[in-house]
This record gives structure tokens, sequence and C-alpha cells, in this order.
């Protein structure tokens, strides 16, 4: 199916969100939207799928001018979208959500799901997915769950598939099979969108692709340009893609974990056996595909599990069994995975989140009151310093970008006196330029002699930052390696493969 | 006007879809905004035309409109011109004008202002009336507003008001005291023991994450029984020699003065809500608790990573709104009904207080200006019954609609046409 944009103008009051896009995709062709966040590409895609009304400009389909008034209209003209987060039921099977919303019925109501099941069967060995239609979703991995997005999609006979940030919670060998699966589609003839700000899988499966900047198109790339130079087209500016950074200047031994273990509510344990040293002006990267007990270290590491035992000691000091309150005034600084739920109360102005963590003592209280004057100055300052675009300090944090969210965030955290910089995801749903920026100021913090922890389920920010790389695997240590490990070699490890001549480096 | 329907990201996620990441304003346009002097008093524009205080006003207004339905229908003049509307419509017009304005300047000169009488003094009797109603009314709708903001729905307004009247009560008739102690003590172990009453949902919830509304209401019933189980014990508040569940008068010295006179019932009650305003706005906007307070109601996982004990603002938050009920329940034993603890001392008002909240916004001076609106209500409902007999239910129904339509705000969005809070 061929799909033509044409002019596609979407705003939001003021705002405009989309200015006249064009665009066109051939079947049989891998089209790729490139863009930070914000760029508007997800807005053109709710566009396409019916979700919002354009205000100018018509949508195409084997040239057939489309109305949509919702996702139904979309989805029986032959369009699919798999979304970054899915939209299935994790308490029923694989046929069960392939045909929730287009159920098919026998006597008296009674839902079909032999019709479904065959379905399930017949895409999935057509495309090689090897899914199990009587699988419960929730039992599936998230790759796997992906392809049951897919299969979805499929049987509702879909031409043009859209694929919105698809990888973002996926493994790197998952992603490879997902760029497999991509290639295939295309094979037989469907028509692909693939929304994306990662440059590397652009360039491995796009046949065309279109940069998109503050809801304008910039231009069509080729697939064989540069990283650098693309990356430029997105943000409009050249970018730096490598963390500059000098040899660490080492000092003590600052924060000595051991044997730390952690047992989440339901009784499983996440972390277990942990022990690692950082010394002050190092950078420790935690490397592992999401869900091995990341999440946990950190919140362990800032009083936020309950059941914990071993060891951490910061500085000589013991932060086991204390409150987050007291590790937070002791120096550690917190950068949460999901700025959204534990960073940021998105109801509250900049200013008003600048102190979150800091409501019980100087600078900003004073016996019990709120020292407004002494806050909105340093949300100014702050605002300035890190390069926060908003509106002012009394915008909603909620409003702003991800990028821009996570700066206030790195703001508040690097303006105190750190012993600790504890980084979750520093740069997840950032955009490139606001990466950049978060990167060097992780390196600054480092420099200044400050041991900083980096958790990131992206390789390349694993790379990027770390002296050191530490891989976890169901929770343990997979293994303590120098940062230029070779990429093959991270990757085997963090499936909890840990090769036969490999050795721990020691700080 | 433009600029109303601005995008509020992640407002109304999409069934069908993940939330729509509406783009963010980006920042040309910002630098614009804030070189315009204006732009402060567009946004401020902004927020009433498309936030909650403008949707308040209206679906007062509907409620009102609605209500007028009410007493047209129910008048008999009205009924009786409508047999011949075809022949004589000026009759059922002037029926249904009578009707409707005979009511509406009986609640009038039942609530402000009663242009009827002569003295000045008495004209403006019936406002004072209001305002006494609307004291305990301020006071628990800042009780109930302020769990509010915690992210707490208090639900035990009626239990707070009760243990809190009935121990104020006792100290009030029991104790033989000068008024300079008598007095201010009654009022604080008033409030005390309704801030223990409600401290008890906020503790259970911080510890055991028992959820505040099913325990408010128990403790609503557990309230009224004891309450009921004292004031038939002669030993400890039944008056003596009495069979009738009610306690002895207050005594002199422990009964909220009369701010304008003896010829005005308003009491000193209203002046402490006043205060407990002022009160409830430092708290929310300018203390540090307050600031905590908010973080826990708007993100609690936010405010636990950044150190601020979630289960003990939630105990924190009920106590203070516990002594505001308590504040509201003192108010009615020592000021409006002095003749003794009763079962129906809160007179409905724990609950009239979530409305309050509700129409108020939860801010401390919406709730002053929702609260005397329902006074107003309240006093200007039983001028309306006497000389128009209209049922006194009736400002019961328009109180009601108005909750439903403060429920509904989409509804009274499309019946004013005003500019949706989402971008479509």
């Amino acid at each position: 199916m061929r799909l033509v944009l044409r002019g596609i103008t979407k705003r939001f009051g003021s705002v405009v969100a989309n200015e006249s896009i064009s665009l066109t995709v051939e079947p049989g062709e891998i089209h790729c939207l490139l863009g930070e966040n914000g760029a508007g590409k997800s807005t053109l895609m709710n566009v396409l799928y019916g979700l919002y009304k354009a205000d100018e400009g018509e949508i195409e389909l084997d040239g057939e001018v489309q109305h949509f008034t919702g996702p139904g209209d979309a989805m029986a003209a032959g369009i699919g979208m798999v979304h970054q987060h899915f939209m299935l039921i994790p308490v029923f099977t694989v046929a069960e959500n392939v045909m929730l919303g287009n159920e098919s019925t026998g006597f008296a109501g009674t839902l079909d799901l032999d019709a479904s099941r065959e379905r399930v069967t017949e895409i999935s060995e057509r495309f090689g997915f090897h899914v199990d239609p009587d699988a419960l979703v929730e039992d599936l991995p998230v790759g796997v769950q992906q392809r049951v997005e897919i299969i979805k999609a499929l049987s509702r006979d879909a031409e043009l598939l859209v694929f919105d940030e698809p990888t973002a919670v996926l493994t790197p060998q998952e992603t490879d099979e997902l760029m497999e699966i991509m290639r295939q589609l295309k094979e037989a003839g469907k028509a692909i969108v693939f929304i994306t700000h990662k440059l590397r899988e652009v360039r491995a499966v796009a046949d065309r692709i279109t940069v998109i900047r503050l809801g304008k198109v910039v231009g069509e790339a080729d697939p064989k340009a540069s990283n650098v130079e693309l990356a430029s087209m997105m943000v409009g500016r050249p970018v730096e893609l490598v963390v500059h950074k000098d040899a660490p200047t080492l000092g003590a031994d600052a924060l000595v974990v051991k044997d730390l273990r952690v047992v989440d509510l339901a009784g499983h344990k996440q972390v277990d056996g942990l022990s690692f040293t950082i010394r002050a002006g190092e950078v420790l990267a935690v490397a592992g595909v999401q869900g091995n007990g990341q999440t946990e270290l950190t919140e362990a590491l800032l009083g936020l599990q309950d059941d914990v035992s071993g060891s951490i000691v910061l500085d000589g000091i013991e932060l086991v069994g204390r409150s987050t309150r007291k590790i937070l005034d002791s120096g550690v600084g917190f950068i949460p995975e999901d700025r959204q739920v534990d960073g940021l109360v998105p109801q509250f102005t900049i200013a008003e989140n600048l102190m979150l963590n800091r409501s019980f003592k100087s600078p900003f209280v004073k016996s019990g009151n709120l020292r407004i004057g002494a806050l909105r100055e340093f949300a100014e300052v702050k605002l300035k310093e890190y390069d926060v675009r908003a509106r002012d300090i009394d915008s909603l944090a909620g409003n702003l970008s991800g990028g821009n969210q996570q700066k206030v965030v790195v703001a508040r955290e690097l303006s105190r006196d750190l012993r600790l910089l504890v980084a979750a995801q520093p740069t997840r749903g950032v955009d490139v330029g606001s990466i950049e920026f978060i990167h060097k100021q992780i390196v600054a913090t480092r420099d200044s002699g400050i041991p900083v922890l980096v958790v990131s389920t992206e390789l390349d920010e694993v790379v990027a930052l770390a002296d050191r790389i530490m891989v976890l695997y169901r929770g343990q240590v997979v293994g303590i390696v120098p940062a230029d490990t070779p990429r093959e070699t991270l990757g085997l490890m963090m499936t909890g493969e840990r090769p036969k001549d490999l050795k721990d480096v020691v700080a | 006007m433009s600029d109303t329907d601005k995008p509020q990201p992640d407002d109304k996620p999409d069934a069908a879809t993940e939330a729509p990441r509406t783009p963010e304003v980006d920042a040309t346009e910002d630098a614009s905004a804030a070189a315009d002097p204006d732009a402060r008093s567009r946004s401020l524009l902004r927020e009433i035309a498309s936030g909650d205080a403008l949707a308040g006003v209206l679906a007062v207004f509907l409620a009102v409109f609605v209500g007028s339905v009410m007493i047209a229908a129910t008048n008999e003049g009205v009924r009786e011109t409508a047999t011949y509307i075809t022949a004589r419509p000026s009759d059922f017009f002037n029926a249904l004008w009578e009707a409707i304005s005979g009511a509406y300047s009986a609640m009038f000169r039942g609530a402000i202002f009663n242009y009827n009488l002569t003295e000045p003094a008495q004209q403006w009797r019936p406002l004072t009336e209001t305002l006494k109603f609307a004291g305990p009314l301020i006071a628990g709708g800042l009780g109930v507003g302020i769990a509010f903001r915690a992210g707490m729905f208090n639900i035990g307004g009626r239990g707070q008001m009760l243990m809190a009247g009935g121990a104020a009560g006792w100290v009030g008739f029991e104790l033989d005291l000068p008024t300079i102690i008598h007095l201010p003590l009654a009022i604080l172990v008033g409030m005390v023991v309704g801030a223990l009453w409600g401290g008890i949902a906020g503790l259970l919830k911080a510890r055991t994450g028992a959820h505040e509304v099913i325990v408010t209401i128990m403790l609503n019933y557990v309230a009224y029984y004891l309450l009921f189980y004292a004031l038939s014990r002669q030993f400890l508040l039944q008056a003596p020699g009495s069979a009738n569940p009610k306690s002895l008068p207050m005594k002199e010295t422990a009964i909220l003065p009369k701010v304008l006179g003896d010829q005005f019932n308003l009491h000193l009650g209203f002046v402490l809500a006043l205060v407990a305003v002022a009160f409830a706005w430092w708290l929310l906007s300018r203390s540090t608790l307050g600031y905590r307070i908010r973080a826990v109601g708007e993100n609690p996982h936010a405010a636990r990573a950044s150190g601020i004990n979630v289960g003990k603002t939630y105990t924190i938050v009920m106590l203070i709104a516990g002594s505001l009920l308590g504040l509201a329940g003192v108010n009615q034993v020592l000021g409006t009904v002095t003749s003794g603890v009763s079962l129906d001392l809160d007179a409905s008002i724990g609950f009239d207080a979530i409305t309050v909240a509700l129409l108020g916004r939860s801010r401390p001076f919406g709730i002053l200006a929702a609260g005397l609106l329902f006074g107003a209500l309240k006093a200007g409902g039983f001028t309306m019954q006497t000389s128009e007999n209209i049922s006194v239910d009736l400002v019961l129904v328009v109180q009601s609609l108005i909750v439903l339509f403060l429920a509904a705000p989409p509804l009274v969005r499309a019946i004013f046409r005003l500019p949706a809070q989402e971008a479509k």
C-alpha cells in the first residue's frame, strides 16, 4: 500500500506540532522517521492513525484520500500500529489478545477462539515468529510480546505498519531479531514506517530516512550517511556523539558494597550477593538488560527498598538501614530511572521541583516556612545554567519535554554537595542535544572527585561514560570489565554468559 | 483567547493508544511569551477559562437553573395557568415569573438583606445568619480540602465532628472555670479529639495501607454509637434526670461570644473559621509541611524518593483535617446550638463539607467562598419555606446538583461551549 501524506499541519493552540509535513511511503519500503523527542513524530503518526484530526493536509492511501475519525477507520483501511508500550492484556492468551477488538463470534455470541488460534499460527509460521497462540502474554519475554503486537496488526490485514520507538524496551539481541522481522515484512510487500531516534538502527534497516525537527521536515537523508551527519540534521547543529573525557583521577575507595541482597515484595531475590567498589572520581557503569536487578540496586542504595541485607558503605558510613532522607542528606544524588514517577512532581512548577529533596533544611527552609525568594533566585540561576527550555520557573514540570524534565532533575541533584551520584537511565527518552549536555554534567561530576554509578540499558551510553563496566544478570555480577571491552563480549555477558578468558578489573 | 486550548501533555491518555505526547512548547514561542508583559494575565485568564474555577461557578449557575425549573413545576399557579397556556400565555408567564422570582427574592431576604423591614439592624440580620451557618462549613471544608491536597478522601467529617462536639460539650457543661480558661480549653479539647479521631484513619493508612475512605466511613458509625452510648449514660454525658440522649446546656463561660452584640446570633465561631482559612493558606502555600503535603498528594512516589516520609505525612494531614472538622463541631456545640450535646449536632455539615471542599477546589479561599455560598443557601432556605412555601429540600437538591455538575466538568463545558481542556 502506498501512503502519501500531503501538507499535514497540526496545531495545539498556538503551538504548531506539525507544519505542512509531506511524506511518501512505498510498499516494500522501510521509511524511517528520525527526530528528537518532541519533534512531532508521534503527533504525525497519531494523525495518521486517526487519533488526531489534522488542521490542514490530507492522507492518501493507494491514491484515495482518507478521512479517519478514529483508530478503527485507520485499522479498517489497513494501517497497523505497534506501540512502544504494548496494548496487550497480560492475563489473556496470545490468541485472545489477537482477536480482541475484532472478535469473531459463533452461536449465541460464543467466541470463535479456534479461528484466532489458527490465524496466529498461520502468521507466526509465515514469518517465523515462533509464537504459541495459547501462551499467556504475561509469561512471554518482551521481544515476543512485541511480535504478538505485530501479529495482531497483521491479522487485520495491515498493509502499512507503523513502529513507534519499538526498540526502547528490547535487548540488543531482540533488537536484531526485530530488524530481521522488519526486513521480512518488507519482503512481503508491506510498507513500514519506523519511528526512532537511535541512529544505529536507522542505518541498519532504513531504505529512506526523513528527518523531522521542530515539527517540520528538515530533509531526506541517505541511509549511508554518517551518524554525525544524521545527528546534526536532527538537532540542527553539529553534535558530539562521543563523550570527551580524560583519564580518571582516582581517589580512595568511596563506595564499598558487600554481599548486597534485595528481596522484593513478592519474595523474589532481585539482587543476589552483589559486591563492588567505586573509587572517588570514577564512573562505574552498570550494563544489563532491563529487569536484571538494576532498579532494585539503585533503590537499595537510596534506602527505597524494604528488604535489604549486606552492606553499603559510603565514605565510612553504613547506608543500609538508614532512611531515604538521611541517605540523601549524607550526600547521595539520585537521578531515578523514571523521572515521571520518582523524579518529579508533574503538577509542581520547576522551582518547586528544584527543592523536592531539600524541604527540611536550609537553604529553602527557615523555621518551617518556605523561603520562596531564595528558591526563585536559585531556580532562575539553574534554569539558565542547565539550559532548561521553559517559559519561566513557574512552568509546570509536567508540561516540559522529556529532555527538559531530565535537566530539572539533574540540576536539582547536582546542585547539592554530593559524595556519590547514582544516575539510573540518565538519558532515557531524552533528545540528542540534552543527552550531550547531561553526559557532560556526569563527566564533570566525576572529574570533581565524586564517585558515580551509572545504570543504563543503552550500551552506547555505558561505553561512553564508564571507567569500568559491571554487567548484571539476574541480580548477580557477571563480571566487572574495562570500558574498552568489545561490544560483542558485553552483549554476550548481558545474556548471563561469562567468557572463559575474562578477567575482572579491580579498581 | 486564541491560546486557551494549549496542549496539556498526557492530559487524557486515549484508551486505544499510549498517551499521545503532544510536543512541548518550543523555545522560540516561550521567549516571545516571556517578553510579553500580558503573558501572565493571559495565562491567568486561561486558567480561569479552562480551569475548574469557572466550571465551579457555572455548576452553581446550572444547579440554580434546574432548581428554578423545579420551583416552577411544583408551583400551583404555574400548573394551573399551564392548563390554558394556549388561550392566555401571559397568565402562564406571569405565574412563572412570580414563582421563580418569589422564591429567589425570599432566598435573598433570608440570606443577605431583608428589604421588607425598616430597621437597618434587622434588615442586615439575614447576612449575619449566613455567616453563622458558613462558619462550620468553612472549617469543615478546610478539613476535607487539606486531606484532598494530600490525595486523601476524608469522608469521616461526621465522626470527627461528633467526637469533637461531645468532648468540647463535656468540658463546656461539666467544668467550672473562668471564661478566659474555660472557652479556650473547651475549643482545644474539641479540636484535639477531632484530630485524634481523624488521625486514626491516617495512621491506619500509613501503617497498614487501609484505605481512608473505608476507614473514615466506618469510624463515622463508631463515633455515632459511642456518642449515643455516652449520651444515654448519666455518668458520661446525659443530663441528670433526663431520659433523652441529650446533655446539659453549656455553661455561660464556655459559650462562644456573640461578635455583633446580642441582637445577632453571629458568634466567634465564624471568626475562628476565618483564622482557619488563613492558617490553611499559610500551611499549603507557605510552609514546608504544606509543600510536603502537596508533593505527597500529587506524586507520592517522587515524594518518597526525595526522602519525604509519606506515611507520616498522611498521619499528620489527617490530624490536621480532624482538628479542623473538630473546630466545626465546636462551632456547633459551643456556638450555634448551646442547649446541649445531641446526636444531630453535626447537622450534616460533615458531608456538606465535602461539597464545599469540591466547589472550593480544595483551595483555602475557594473553600471560604463556597462555605459562604452554602451558608447563604442554608439561611435563605428557611425563609423560602416560610414565606413562599417551597420545601427546604429544594436547597438540598440544588446543593446536590452542584456536586453533580462539578463531578461532570465535560458536561458543563459542553453546555456552555467552553474550550476543552485537552487539545483535540
